[in-house]
């Protein structure tokens, strides 16, 4: 848990607290940055640093995620971890998969 | 119980049947795609008046034929229209279409082209919508609640911020209005899935949940297993929805169900283009996820106003339906925002509430619903798209 400055804007937008994955809510993302990160469900934020650059409306680690395992949004299974995937890297079709086809 | 949203009311048309439009359209209503032409000439004499073609209609059969003429019969009933001029190749399907608009009260002038070709039936058909017209624009607007209007739902080109803002503001807007008697739709059967054992449990009972589930898998035998030539993943998510961050199904599945809000629950199934019957409350419709084939579907089964929330920027309309777009997606505002009705791009900055965000949509329903034309009507969005089952004879 961290104090926000006043009237800052997230940078990671997380559905609920069980979610192991967080949406990128800004444009020109870079590696490095500081993020501020918000559970919407219950308002708490943390804060994060991101390790790439990543695009408005993709996905980052919120922890490392293991070959094999899930990707948990809105409390859910959204599909299979498909590689290591660290800590504050991009998600996306690259290293993650539907369980459905 | 009253709550702040019982006394709101709109301007609307109310129709023969009790049915209350927020367009006054006088249309020209083509059989089949061959009466098309005949269609639009009509519609260019008589000013005033809209063609609605369509490509199908022809040598239908089975339940594909009978999805063909609910779709049609259930355009012209729309409550959004005044009175219809239907034209076919031949009289028989044609006075059963007329006879399924008469149903509902409203005018229907009937033409059919074989035996006099397209000029005879052209003005023949500019005499009976010239008339329409002048009867359409001398009634007018007059009170009504809330609780008449029939709202659908439906998102496109979808990305995550879709599942953040705009899909929950149309959810906390049917949370808040279903309760006050509104008929509401949502559907898109094949992008449900990874989300259908949570949305079998948003039916009204386990019967209802059943009935749900039996339809998705349907879905999912006979039209998507039975057609597929490799793994979904070059359709679903959509090129689109990638690039704009949604990586599975199950993670847009779970977006698109945001639509319906948190405690809202529908109460039937219809199948495409049906109208409800089954009283106020929701209803999923089986339907394509297609923008243009499911809004079309919707607008027969007589939804009069249609939310549209997009993450990338959809610029889908309707030709009988005003389609309300939102997005929450501050690029899709900046370089898209001709199509933006409603900006919710202040949930992601947590500067805007998803309870405000679903009072702003209300407003603008309200807005729309009293006449205000949206982005996609002011565009010429007339989006028209028939839903085929399977090839024709």
């Amino acid at each position: 848990m961290s104090n926000p400055a006043p009237n800052e804007i997230p940078h990671l937008l997380v559905h609920e607290e069980a979610d192991n994955v967080g949406v990128v809510v800004v444009e020109g993302l870079t590696a490095g940055t500081d993020m501020l990160c918000c559970i919407t469900h219950d308002n708490s934020t943390f804060r994060l640093t991101a390790g790439d650059d990543v695009p408005i409306g993709h996905k980052i680690a919120l922890a490392d995620l293991k070959d094999g395992g899930t990707a948990i949004k809105y409390g859910e299974d959204i599909g299979k971890i498909i590689a290591d995937i660290p800590q504050g890297a991009h998600v996306h079709t690259h290293n993650c998969k539907t369980k459905r086809w | 119980m009253a709550s702040k949203y019982s006394n709101i009311t709109f301007q609307g048309f109310r129709r023969e049947n009790g049915r209350v439009g927020v367009r006054n359209h006088v249309i020209i209503l083509p059989v089949d795609d061959i009466s098309n032409a005949a269609c639009e000439a009509v519609a260019n004499n008589v000013k005033g008046t809209m063609a609605i073609p369509h490509a199908y209609g022809r040598l239908q059969f089975g339940e594909d034929l009978e999805t063909h003429f609910r779709t049609i019969i259930g355009t012209g009933a729309n409550p959004n229209i005044h009175s219809v001029v239907v034209i076919g190749i031949e009289p028989e399907w044609t006075k059963r279409i007329a006879d399924g608009i008469r149903t509902t009260g409203k005018e229907v002038a009937e033409f059919s082209i074989e035996q006099k070709g397209d000029f005879e039936t052209i003005r023949a058909a500019s005499w009976a919508a010239k008339d329409f017209v002048h009867k359409a624009t001398e009634i007018q607007r007059e009170e009504c609640s809330i609780a008449e209007l029939w709202v659908s739902t439906k998102c496109g080109e979808s990305d995550t911020t879709t599942g953040l803002g705009s899909c929950p503001t149309v959810g906390n807007m049917y949370d808040k209005l279903l309760p006050e008697g509104i008929t509401g739709f949502f559907g898109e059967t094949s992008e449900i899935t990874g989300a259908e054992h949570i949305c079998q449990k948003r039916a009204i009972n386990e019967e209802v949940g059943e009935r749900w589930y039996k339809m998705w898998k349907a879905y999912q035998d006979d039209v998507i297993f039975a057609h597929q030539t490799d793994d979904l993943s070059d359709s679903q998510p959509t090129k689109g929805n990638i690039l704009g961050g949604l990586t599975t199904i199950e993670e847009k599945a779970l977006g698109n169900l945001e639509k319906i809000g948190r405690t809202s629950r529908y109460i039937d199934i219809l199948e495409p283009a049906e109208q409800p019957s089954s009283g106020d409350g929701l209803y999923f419709m089986d339907s394509s996820s297609a923008a243009a084939e499911c809004v079309t579907l919707m607008a027969a089964g007589g939804a009069v106003i249609h939310t549209f929330p997009t993450g990338q920027g959809n610029v889908v309309g309707n030709p009988i339906v005003p389609v309300i777009k939102i997005t929450a997606n501050p690029r899709t505002v900046r370089t898209m925002g001709e199509h933006v009705d409603v900006d919710v791009s202040g949930i992601l900055r947590r500067e805007q509430t998803i309870d405000e965000a679903g009072d702003e949509l209300i407003e603008m329903i309200r807005r729309t619903a009293n006449g205000r034309n949206t982005a996609a009507e002011a565009l010429g969005h007339r989006e028209f798209s028939m839903t085929k089952l399977y090839r024709s004879a």
